[in-house]
């Protein structure tokens, strides 16, 4: 029986894709067929190595995009490379985020630039340009990546927290505005993943995070990217404007 | 076919209009055409012509007349 969660020959692009949650659904879209697009900002190389990783594991040819996703400019030339080669495209996984804890008191300008550019304006930058592609066909997921102190906060994360509940609000507005066009949009919020984000906590901080799990583990980003799997798979074709929450039934 | 026909012909099937109605006064807020229509409207362009549109020009984009000017500069001559 063909999968329910089947890919092929859908194309698929990644923000934020070499690294953390956004490799594990690089990873796990190819592996269900789809053609997937990467984009990283951190390291060239690491974005090369990916590509080769894809092609070792799964014999295919991935594109990759180096480029910050709160460069309007930057992200424009990257849909326009996408519809040259393409000409269309299915799903976009907004996934592509920053975090900087700070007090409030203790916050910065930049911080707050910096973080609104990518967790937020990057999210409007490529939804945008993606339902006008996806128009064409009249068909396309978007999966934005909130996290759950975005809907319940979170000491330590006024900025970081707010940008992820304004990734909430566009997902809601935009699942109205494109729904006529057959576009779906809908938001994950995870909880405590394991992913380069949770480096800087200390033993004990950790240790509080993983005692407000109630399923007692850290989430996997593999957990995060089933959850993306759902929502740019045919199952989910009903389903728009949702935030689904990935987080083991963490209460913070 | 000619470029002024693949043209009314993406905005007639966009907004729903017959060919003979379009014309160079045809504006954003006549007939069919909101700010629905007009996503469509572009999609439909973009398509015909095998082009990407830069966001600007999307919103530019509010009359028929306006729509040839802009397409001129993606090498689309009227």
């Amino acid at each position: 029986m063909e999968s329910a969660f089947n890919l092929e020959g859908r194309i698929a692009f990644i923000t934020g894709s070499t690294r953390g949650m956004g490799w594990a659904e690089a990873k796990l879209f190819t592996k269900m067929g789809a053609t997937v697009i990467l984009n990283g900002v951190h390291s060239r190389e690491l974005l090369e190595q990916r590509r080769e990783e894809l092609k070792k594991e799964f014999n295919v040819d991935a594109d990759g995009y180096f480029f910050d996703v709160g460069d309007w400019a930057a992200v424009q030339n990257c849909y326009n490379s996408i519809f040259k080669k393409y000409k269309r495209l299915d799903v976009l996984v907004n996934n592509a985020g920053t975090l900087e804890d700070n007090l409030v008191g203790m916050i910065r300008k930049e911080n707050i630039a910096n973080t609104f550019s990518t967790n937020t304006t990057g999210v409007i930058y490529n939804l945008q340009l993606a339902a006008r592609l996806m128009m064409r066909s009249k068909s396309g997921s978007i999966i934005n990546i909130s996290s759950l102190v975005g809907k319940v906060g979170n000491e330590g994360q006024v900025v970081y927290g707010g940008s992820k509940a304004a990734v909430i609000g566009i997902t809601l507005s935009a699942a109205r505005e494109l729904a006529p066009m057959n576009i779906r949009v809908n938001a994950i919020a995870p909880g405590f993943i394991n992913t380069d984000f949770i480096k800087p906590l200390t033993p004990e901080i950790y240790q509080q995070r993983l005692d407000a799990i109630k399923m007692k583990r850290i989430g996997q980003p593999e957990d995060v990217a089933n959850a993306a799997l759902f929502f740019a798979s045919d199952l989910s074709s009903y389903i728009t404007g949702q935030v689904l929450g990935v987080d083991g039934g963490m209460i913070m | 076919m000619e470029n002024l026909e693949k043209l009314k012909k993406a905005f007639s099937e966009s907004l729903e209009i017959p060919p003979e109605d379009i014309n160079d006064a045809l504006s954003y807020g006549n007939k069919s055409w909101d700010s629905v229509a007009h996503l469509a409207l572009v999609a439909s362009v973009e398509t015909e012509f095998d082009i990407m549109l830069a966001s600007d020009d999307v919103i530019d984009m509010s009359s028929f007349l306006k729509a040839k000017e802009i397409l001129g500069k993606y090498g689309i001559s009227f």
